[in-house]
């Protein structure tokens, strides 16, 4: 810390998750900054519209943020912006909905305010990142997302030996309580039987390898999709909100 | 602690939202010092509102019969019909005195990270306005956020197919501020939405 810095006083890069409002003309906004995890601070005046604030702090907005430590909720007290993605994601309703699920994710996974979470950051900065430039299917961008957000926290599905007695695979059933891919001899009752391409999507999406992601069939993309949804929806343990109203391509 | 009845006044006051303990107990003394009279009003009022005051069985503003004061007036012109999240939205606009149609509250916006989506909303009572042909303008008046402004592209493009033409409130700078502490999102939708100047 400089000598001349006030205390009490710091600056984060942050993406905004949500926002709450707070009495006449406040709001809360959950932050995931890139050094001190999610954090939920207040911004007072943001809903008048003198605000100096305007629509920085809108939710998917990434920012250089300055807050004041606050003794339960921190203040904002300014704010840059960085990347206008919530502007972008407003123009079409199936990439908002995909964009609300990312962002309730990643909050969901950030259990503890203040922990730091350097990687999801990163991971939800470029998330949406791919998601406005429409460099891929939308859907496909918020699979790979959720599923390196979950290897990140230890959730790493198995997609290939089997997740319980390790033997190598492939293996054709698929048990989202067991963690992945199982062996038949492993495999709980109501393990699904995926398709071997869903699986060979799921890996590439966990790996980065777009090419094999970007060239797989409609149909496979699905399968993937939904597997993937089930295993975070397991894993967070309570439904996400938002994937109800993502649109089904 | 007060006793028995003051401490109940007290207590419901702080129960209101923005009012906390000592404002509860500054109001209850208030009302102490005031005219019977004056407290008989506001308990009749108070049970009035919870009596009287309905929501509109056509566009979902707050009314006092089945229809509000805005659907039954006549010289309303029913071929413009304003969008808004909220009842208050509506008193909003009709500060402005710019306004002549109709309105349609939806109730909220949708916010896929709070639970809430198009089936939650007025959409349905909304389209059933628009199908008998009488609107010829949809003016989409949601809040300028991240959630009113996905709720209009999603209204745009449902009832695109109906033929109505579909038009949303300007977004821009305010009137009175200063354009060097205007955000980048605000600026950038002022110069996309400029207008020639008529000299």
């Amino acid at each position: 810390m400089g000598h001349n810095e006030p205390v009490g006083l710091y600056r984060d890069d942050a993406v905004v998750l949500r926002t709450q409002k707070l009495g006449e003309a406040d709001r809360i906004i959950t932050l995931l900054t890139r050094r001190n995890g999610r954090v939920r601070a207040v911004a007072k005046g943001i809903r008048r519209t003198s605000s100096k604030f305007g629509a920085r702090l809108e939710p998917a907005t990434h920012v250089d943020v300055q807050l004041y430590l606050g003794r339960s909720l921190d203040i904002i007290t300014q704010v840059e912006t960085r990347d206008v993605f919530g502007e972008r994601l407003r123009r079409d309703y199936g990439s908002y909905t995909m964009g609300s699920a990312m962002l309730e994710t990643a909050e969901r996974l950030t259990a503890e305010e203040r922990e730091p979470a350097l990687r999801l950051y990163l991971l939800l900065v470029g998330a949406l990142r791919a998601l406005v430039e429409r460099r891929h299917d939308p859907r496909l961008v918020f699979d790979a997302f959720a599923l390196r957000a979950l290897a990140n926290a230890g959730y790493q599905p198995a997609l290939g030996e089997c997740a319980r007695c390790g033997a190598p695979g492939p293996h054709r059933w698929f048990s989202v309580a067991g963690g992945g891919t199982v062996c038949s001899t492993c495999r709980p009752a109501g393990a699904a039987s995926p398709s071997a391409e869903a699986i060979d999507v799921l890996r590439a999406l966990l790996v980065g390898d777009w090419a094999t992601a970007d060239a797989s069939e409609s149909a496979v993309r699905r399968e993937a999709s939904g597997l993937t949804a089930a295993y975070l929806q397991w894993h967070l343990e309570h439904g996400l909100r938002s994937l109800r109203l993502v649109e089904q391509g | 602690m007060y006793e028995g009845v003051v401490q109940d006044l007290i207590d419901e006051l702080g129960k209101l939202p923005g009012i906390g303990p000592k404002s509860a107990q500054r109001i209850a003394f208030h009302l102490l010092g005031v005219d019977a009279d004056q407290v008989r009003r506001l308990a009749e009022v108070l049970l009035q509102v919870k009596e009287r005051v309905r929501f509109c069985t056509v566009c979902g503003n707050v009314a006092e019969a089945d229809r509000c004061r805005i659907c039954t007036d006549p010289r309303r012109d029913a071929s413009v019909l304003c969008v808004v999240e909220e009842p208050k939205d509506v008193i909003a606009i009709e500060r402005t005195r710019e306004f002549h149609g109709r309105y349609h509250v939806l109730g909220g916006a949708i916010s896929p990270i709070d639970g809430i989506g198009p089936e939650d909303l007025r959409i349905r009572e909304l389209l059933q306005r628009l199908a008998d042909g009488a609107v010829k303008e949809l003016i989409i008046a949601t809040d300028p956020n991240l959630e009113g402004e996905a709720t209009a592209t999603y209204l745009a493009r449902i009832v695109a197919p109906l033929g109505v033409r579909v038009t949303r409130l300007a977004s821009g700078l305010p009137v009175g501020g200063d354009l060097e502490y205007a955000d980048e999102v605000t600026l950038g939708r002022a110069l996309e939405g400029r207008r020639a100047l008529d000299v």
